[in-house]
């Protein structure tokens, strides 16, 4: 397993200090060659989601608008704004709230009980405890798909279907395993000093564990909390099963725009640009710790 | 009290501690993945079609695995999931490499392009799969006004299609979303590799391409293997892009195999025949995952 460590400026790096000014200036053009291409396709979406209608329809495409727009914006968090763009709409603001419910609650549930989990596997003798870790691993790579019919059958069962509890039991389980495997890899850098002191003045384990040890892991928390929350509000096969008209995630609702009304591209781009913002906002502040926690857990949702 | 049944009762604290700990976990996994999995094994062995309640769940054995073997549709769908996994892994893999042995250098706005290379990772694959759409739009899809205005077109092209034009696009959109994270990955690896190594080369008289072949290259191969296997797992499993980009078409040429278990169950209803592809898919995914805990066996010696 890759070392934890979040420091990445600090590592040398092997590029060479002389060079000469014709390679320097084909270099840069490459780097902006590349960031073109990054962030390029995102650019235009969020271009086409303030061009209006018309000139969404203009050829050769018009690369700003004449007349910007944030008319579908509006429309999107504010009914009466709404009132002349197709049905549906409203249920826009609906999908946002879903999301956020459903990703802060699997977060909160995925964070608790993995990081409980992974601190015993990670400190204590547990008979065929790397027979375990190995399944958790395993189980990351288990595609939905696979077991969606049983899931289906047991979500109906419990009365689960097109509720969001369902979808945060969901959820949690299938994004403890990553949580539990980061967490894992990083408690087994904390010296194991730091709780037998605190045993040795009196705290039992698990007042240890939630006084000297919770305290000292921010830096792998943030990553799973992170990932977790990423992966919730980006998570679509199981939503577009398990939710019905009152629990429809920004996912679902965001491809509902592109078959309900047929062509209407601006709508679908503006959907798209603000369902982004949460994870993007997430991955931008977080992002040392995210590139760190997830090449420790080498795993993605 | 004596020091045996003081010990005991320690032990019996702890391993009371254990179970407390790994229970919430523990049961919630148990509900949600591994009791599925086995009960998902038992459905494809039964006869269950939604369509024929009447035929009440009976056991057939192997049959429902027969059938999906011997559906030719099955097999296109094998053989569309084996190029878009082969496709989208190797050009994945090729570009991350070659792009992260051009970031690894100390310059100016370093930290810029690390941010930005999480955007195509961080935002969701449907949004990903929209996006390309209306890139890829043949009447007023920016790919096709650019590529006119430059003049490298002389007119519109229906990019989606063919079959086999809505596959590579649906490879490349996945490359977009999936590359720069795995060149992340291998970025944060050969910043592992000491300096002094390539200026020992160096002095020895190695070329950039020997000391490539012969330092990085090795060093940064167990690395490289699990960014191999996570993808083709990955690409495996993919479906959201795919849903909204093309929707498995044209004519089947971007139904992947998870997209087919999908149809064949949500759309077909027949829960055995469903069940049996995804425990073919299954077993497929064993195979990778057991090459992948190999690769990081490796990578802990190393």
């Amino acid at each position: 397993m890759a070392a934890f460590t979040f420091d990445q400026t600090a590592q040398k790096s092997s590029g060479r200090k002389t060079r000469g000014l014709f390679s320097n200036i084909l270099f840069y053009i490459g780097i902006v060659v590349l960031i073109c291409l990054v962030v390029g396709p995102f650019i235009w979406m969020f271009i086409s989601s303030i061009s209006p209608q018309v000139e969404l329809s203009a050829t050769p495409p018009h690369w700003w608008p004449q007349n910007p727009t944030l008319f579908r914006y509006r429309a999107l968090f504010d009914k009466a704004v709404g009132a002349n763009i197709p049905a549906g709409v409203d249920k826009f603001l609906k999908g946002l709230t879903n999301s956020l419910i459903v990703s802060t609650l699997t977060t909160l549930v995925c964070v608790v009980t993995g990081t409980m989990a992974a601190y015993v596997l990670a400190r204590m003798n547990i008979p065929g405890k790397n027979k375990f870790m190995l399944g958790i691993l395993s189980s990351q790579m288990l595609p939905v798909v696979v077991i969606i019919i049983p899931l289906y059958l047991m979500m109906q069962k419990m009365d689960m279907m097109d509720s969001l509890r369902g979808l945060v039991l969901l959820y949690t389980g299938f994004m403890l395993p990553t949580v539990i495997w980061i967490m894992h890899s990083y408690f087994l850098t904390l010296p194991h000093e730091l709780e037998e002191a605190a045993m040795v003045d009196g705290c039992t384990r698990f007042e240890a564990f939630l006084k000297v040890i919770v305290p000292l892991s921010g830096p792998g928390l943030v990553a799973v909390s992170a990932f977790a929350f990423l992966s919730s509000w980006n998570e679509f096969f199981m939503a577009l099963i398990f939710t019905g008209a009152n629990t429809k995630t920004i996912t679902v609702t965001v491809t509902e725009f592109s078959s309900q009304f047929g062509v209407d591209y601006g709508l679908m781009a503006t959907g798209g640009v603000i369902g982004s913002i949460p994870p993007l906002v997430l991955a931008f502040l977080l992002q040392k710790y995210i590139v760190a926690g997830l090449t420790a857990g080498s795993v993605k949702g | 009290m004596s020091i045996l049944t003081r010990k005991s009762k320690r032990e019996r604290e702890n391993t009371l501690f254990i179970i407390l700990m790994l229970l919430p976990a523990g049961v919630i996994m148990a509900i949600v993945t591994v009791y599925p999995l086995i009960r998902s094994f038992i459905i494809s062995l039964l006869q269950w079609d939604l369509k024929k309640p009447e035929l009440a769940h009976a056991f057939i054995g192997l049959k429902n695995y027969q059938y999906v073997l011997s559906d030719p549709s099955f097999w296109q769908s094998a053989k569309v999931t084996l190029l878009f996994v082969i496709g989208s892994v190797s050009i994945n893999i090729i570009l991350a490499i070659m792009i992260a042995l051009m970031l690894n250098r100390e310059f100016f706005g370093r930290n810029l392009v690390r941010m930005l290379a999480l955007l195509p990772w961080a935002i969701p694959s449907v949004v990903n799969g929209i996006m390309w759409k209306w890139i890829l739009n043949p009447s007023y899809g920016a790919l096709n006004g650019l590529l006119f205005q430059l003049g490298i077109i002389d007119k519109y092209i229906v990019w989606l299609g063919t079959p086999a034009g809505a596959l590579i696009l649906g490879i490349l959109a996945d490359v977009w979303k999936e590359m720069p994270f795995i060149m992340l990955l291998i970025l944060a690896a050969l910043q592992t590799i000491p300096k002094d190594l390539y200026e020992a080369a160096t002095v020895d008289g190695a070329n950039s391409f020997k000391s490539f072949w012969h330092i990085t290259l090795p060093l940064i191969k167990p690395t490289l293997f699990v960014a191999l296997t996570l993808r083709t797992i990955w690409a495996l499993k993919s479906f959201d892009l795919l849903y909204t980009l093309t929707s498995g078409g044209p004519s089947g040429g971007t139904t992947v195999i998870g997209y087919y278990t999908y149809l064949k169950t949500f759309i077909s209803l027949n829960l055995g025949r469903g069940s049996a592809v995804a425990y073919l898919m299954t077993a497929v995914v064993a195979v990778l995952v057991i090459l992948y805990q190999r690769a990081l066996n490796k990578e802990v010696r190393y």
